[in-house]
């Protein structure tokens, strides 16, 4: 059993029982930084498959940015977990019985096909760069599916955004257009005075009386 | 080395946890989601294996937009929750029956 081996042991056995902890705990939290270390332990078993590029990629898009995302939303919401585990354990016989024979059917056929397949592969040659490798077929075969990515991407950041976006009714705010669009005779009503007599005159203001009227576009 | 059986085992058992953790949280929206992001893990390592033992770039091709996908499907996912709980104080799954289904 050489070096690399244990590691995949000790990589798996850590992954599956972080995943187990990320179902079983009780404070969402916890859940989350558990799956945290899932994240991180899978990125190490890419690693060990010489997918160099996308365990990278796990841990800057996962760790650094759903799993925060994650953590956010589970830190701004004020749940009730009591009302959430109610009932937990009621559905674990269920749970269990599927689990398990979920995992043994899969692991039954998997582990009766190995032993034609066994034959492991090796590392790849010196001078091999995966990100290289990639990076070449992402932009030439699969550049439509690519750009279909970044649509989705797109997509994603403008529904996140529509869903919770909030106009709060009672905000006051200014409108730019309106002010830009007024003229001065919309403000301003010059009335031409009446009175001729010079002792009603103040200051030579009389004949023309400046009204301000009320200005729309402000205080909606 | 790893042989390729170890790898896909160890995807299955991944799965297996994810199925599992989607029946016990049913009620608790976030775990679920964090269920369905162990699944598509499990789903990505097996992708992984088979690219590095068929000596195949097209898996990680694929495991690339597994999770850009997954990445858009979260972010959704969490905007939902948002509002949900913004609008009903609480996530609880049972309580969502506005549709009659």
């Amino acid at each position: 059993m050489d070096f690399t081996l244990i590691l995949f042991y000790v990589f798996g056995a850590v992954l599956l029982g972080s995943a187990m902890l990320v179902v079983l705990v009780r404070n969402p939290v916890h859940a989350a930084l558990f799956l945290v270390l899932a994240f991180v332990t899978a990125a190490a078993l890419w690693l060990l498959l010489y997918a160099e590029f996308l365990a990278i990629t796990l841990v800057l898009v996962y760790v650094g940015a759903v799993m925060v995302l994650f953590l956010f939303v589970v830190m701004m919401l004020d749940i009730n977990i009591d009302l959430l585990r109610e009932g937990f354990w009621r559905n674990a016989p269920l749970a269990a019985l599927v689990g398990l024979l979920m995992a043994f059917e899969m692991v039954a056929l998997l582990l009766r096909g190995s032993k034609g397949a066994a034959a492991a592969t090796g590392a790849p040659p010196a001078g091999y760069s995966n990100t290289k490798a990639l990076g070449s077929v992402l932009y030439t075969d699969y550049v439509f599916p690519f750009e279909l990515a970044a649509v989705i991407l797109l997509v994603a950041i403008i529904a996140a955004i529509a869903l919770t976006l909030r106009q709060r009714k009672e905000t006051k705010y200014q409108d730019p257009g309106t002010q830009l669009s007024a003229r001065p005779s919309e403000r301003l009503r010059i009335v031409k005075g009446m009175g001729t007599g010079s002792s009603q005159s103040v200051g030579g203001q009389t004949s023309s009386t400046i009204e301000q009227k009320s200005v729309p576009g402000s205080g909606q | 080395m790893i042989p390729l059986a170890y790898s896909l085992v160890l995807g299955a058992l991944l799965f297996a946890i994810g199925v599992v953790g989607i029946f016990l949280n049913r009620r608790n929206l976030i775990i679920l989601l964090m269920a369905i992001e162990l699944m598509l893990l499990a789903v990505n390592m097996n992708f992984i294996a088979f690219s590095h033992h068929l000596r195949d770039l097209d898996g990680q091709v694929f495991v690339f937009f597994i999770l850009t996908v997954a990445a858009a499907e979260s972010a959704i996912g969490l905007a939902i929750l948002v509002v949900l709980f913004r609008n009903r104080s609480n996530i609880n799954v049972d309580e969502l029956d506005d549709l009659k289904g």
